[in-house]
């Protein structure tokens, strides 16, 4: 297989930009006549740009709207409001032939290798499953010379064309996953949560495949994830979501070093570190409450419901993901500072 | 067999698996889960009982609570001591008595857990009305209590709410609160924590610390994640193929495995407090359970395997400071860290 890439492609150039993207889904009430009452704002406002040749990492808790964020850019969901291009083509305005030019473009890998993949059919015709749909990629003849040259490349035997997914691990899987979303030859693959199904001895494996897959192909990442220690592993930039938007983006080094979000200085703090002698010696910042309901999320900040540093100021003025003095990354509150006691 | 750290107190352990054996009997054959786990509980101490899915930690603690099922899952040797007397050997009336009152155990999933159709308040106080006798007022004012002491806000208010009104980090503490209702001795926790966000996570891992040290319990925390582990225990089990691999005070494990198994496990980790370049794997998977390899189970993925790993199962080794580890090479491994 050789690169996508062409010499004309620079690697740090924008290759997806996404601006203000927003995504509402209804709560509506009554059977016959529906009315709505209200939205979960799963995604309200999210903007940020993905480089060619990087990983940018999104990161957040349950319900932060990570995931929709992934199904807005597969198209599999429908906007509320805002836009996205891919290499410079409006990706929410296209339709027919060009969405589909935009899509292939453009792959997903699932979270759930269990569920990602159909029972009835086998390896060769999952991983081949593109080429039917876009004939072009691979004359009819060649497909299942490809199949065989994608499941090596995953680290597959390219014997077991013809098995089904359940006489698989949980990490082949996921390899399977991955070289259908190689198939087509994508420059951006949007990866959910790839590797927090697995065992830890196996998520070791699936990282490395990603990252060599990566120099070997020119691949850009947007890597989805809640685990932060695999995410400052395998990303150039990172976002930190809460309730629906970015509220704080920068390269991993000013995100895990030098983060002026309360919010992601509390995840950051939380997370367990293997290494008992740690115990004593970090600093934790205990965050009270759960997260609000994005149906009604609060007024101002969306954090202040459980932020140590909220004044009246944070109800009133929502703070925008804009750079600060503290440091020169874009960071969402008003009173952004790094932290000094760890 | 040796154990490791404490001395046996006055009186035996509180809790002592003794070469237990465990399988399960499926239409596709056997699986030997547990095959010769042995480890003990002493009061007020936390054991972490590490591994991956499929590796028997979950079977050993349901084995201790006596809720297997069998069919397909039988017992087939050792002994779950309790305060010196085997719970195996006890009527199924008798270790209904030990279970809640001494042991009490909490789930991964505590949505699943909980029954869905009867409120919180009537849940928690169940066992206090049916094993403890208390009259519904009685039982009432306990059940707020103990959701006091797992820290649900406006407890009182609460009481009549469905498992579905609660978060998951406030379903996981009615499950703590319905395990602490009669007051038991050892509290088993499989995978407290998974299913939850880093935030709340710490929070319920403080709460499990601060309760494990204000009622006196002793605490199993099974587990697959090695920072939860780090942050909360005094002792680690590692298991591998039905088997515990190595058991080390938490300090000396992290500092030098003795296990080739908890090596590899340490090294492929992604850390939070450094970033590496490629991370070093364990290779191949975890062994079939209906057929696990001769010798060393483990011997397929490791990178120290030789001849006498292939023909010989490895006994515990007892290294300095008694920590054991069952490898024939363990203290090669053990002083072969590589920084």
């Amino acid at each position: 297989m050789t690169a996508p890439a062409s010499p004309t492609k620079v690697r740090g150039e924008t290759i997806l930009a996404v601006d203000e993207l927003v995504k509402h889904f209804p709560i509506t009430r009554g059977v016959l006549f529906k009315r709505q009452i209200g939205a979960v704002r799963a995604v309200d406002g999210v903007s940020f740009e993905l480089r060619r040749g990087e990983t940018l990492g999104v990161v957040g808790e349950s319900g932060c709207g990570k995931s929709t964020l992934a199904r807005l850019l597969m198209r599999l969901e429908t906007p509320t409001a805002g836009r996205a291009t891919l290499e410079g083509r409006d990706l929410f305005r296209a339709s027919g032939g060009e969405l589909r030019r935009l899509r292939r473009n453009m792959q997903m890998v699932m979270q759930d290798p269990y569920t990602s993949l159909n029972p009835r059919m086998t390896v060769g015709d999952i991983v081949g499953e593109p080429f039917a749909i876009h004939p072009d990629a691979a004359p009819k003849g060649s497909r299942r010379q490809r199949v065989r040259e994608l499941l090596d490349v995953v680290g597959l035997n390219p014997e077991h064309v013809n098995r089904y997914p359940h006489q698989f691990s949980g990490g082949q899987r996921q390899r399977i996953g991955i070289a259908r979303a190689l198939a087509l030859r994508p420059e951006i693959i949007v990866c959910d949560e790839p590797v927090s199904a697995l065992d830890v001895s196996i998520q070791a494996q699936v990282i490395n495949l990603l990252e060599q897959l990566q120099d070997e192909f020119g691949l850009s990442y947007v890597f989805i994830a809640h685990d932060l220690s695999v995410v400052r592993h395998i990303c150039d930039r990172v976002a930190v979501m809460y309730l629906g938007r970015i509220v704080e983006i920068g390269t991993e080094e000013q995100i895990y070093q030098r983060a002026t979000h309360p919010y992601t200085q509390a995840l950051l703090s939380a997370v367990p570190v293997p290494d008992p002698e740690a115990r004593d010696r970090r600093t934790v910042i205990r965050l009270t409450g759960d997260v609000p309901s994005p149906a009604d999320p609060p007024s101002g900040c969306r954090f202040r419901t459980r932020c140590w540093k909220a004044e009246e100021v944070c109800a009133v003025q929502d703070p925008q993901t804009v750079p600060r003095a503290a440091d020169p990354h874009p960071s969402a509150c008003h009173f952004a500072e790094v932290r000094t006691d760890v | 067999m040796p154990t490791p750290a404490s001395p046996t107190p006055p009186g035996g352990h509180l809790l002592e698996v003794r070469d237990l054996h465990v399988e399960f009997r499926t239409r596709e054959g056997v699986a030997r889960v547990i095959n010769g786990v042995t480890y003990h509980l002493d009061r007020g101490e936390t054991l972490a009982v590490l591994g991956e899915s499929g590796s028997g930690k979950s079977v050993t603690a349901q084995a201790i609570m006596g809720i297997l099922d069998t069919p397909p899952a039988y017992v087939r040797g050792g002994q779950i001591r309790y305060r010196g007397r085997d719970l195996l050997t006890r009527s199924e009336e008798e270790r209904r008595q030990v279970r809640g009152t001494e042991i009490a155990m909490i789930f991964q999933d505590a949505l699943s857990a909980l029954n869905p159709v009867f409120p919180v308040g009537w849940q928690i106080g169940e066992s206090l009305r049916q094993r403890a006798g208390m009259s519904r007022a009685d039982a009432r004012r306990r059940t707020v209590e103990l959701m006091d002491l797992v820290r649900i806000p406006a407890a009182a208010k609460r009481l009549g709410d469905h498992p579905h009104q609660f978060s998951g980090g406030m379903r996981q503490r009615v499950m703590i609160a319905m395990a602490l209702a009669l007051d038991p001795k050892v509290l088993i926790a499989d995978e407290p924590t998974t299913a939850l966000d880093v935030t709340v996570q710490a929070q319920i891992m403080d709460l499990l610390a601060d309760l494990r040290r204000d009622l006196g319990m002793a605490l199993v925390l099974i587990t697959h994640d090695l920072g939860v582990v780090a942050g909360v225990a005094d002792r680690i089990a590692v298991m591998y193929a039905g088997r515990i691999v190595e058991h080390a005070d938490v300090h000396a494990l992290y500092r030098a495995p003795a296990h080739p198994y908890t090596k590899g496990l340490l090294e492929s980790i992604p850390r939070l407090d450094r970033r590496g370049g490629a991370l070093s794997t364990i290779r191949g998977l975890p062994p079939n359970l209906m057929d696990i390899p001769a010798g060393c189970p483990f011997h397929p993925r490791c990178p120290y395997a030789r001849q006498v790993c292939l023909d010989e199962v490895p006994h515990d080794l007892v290294l300095a400071g008694g920590r054991t580890s069952a490898c024939h090479f363990a203290q090669e491994v053990h002083d072969d860290r590589a920084g």
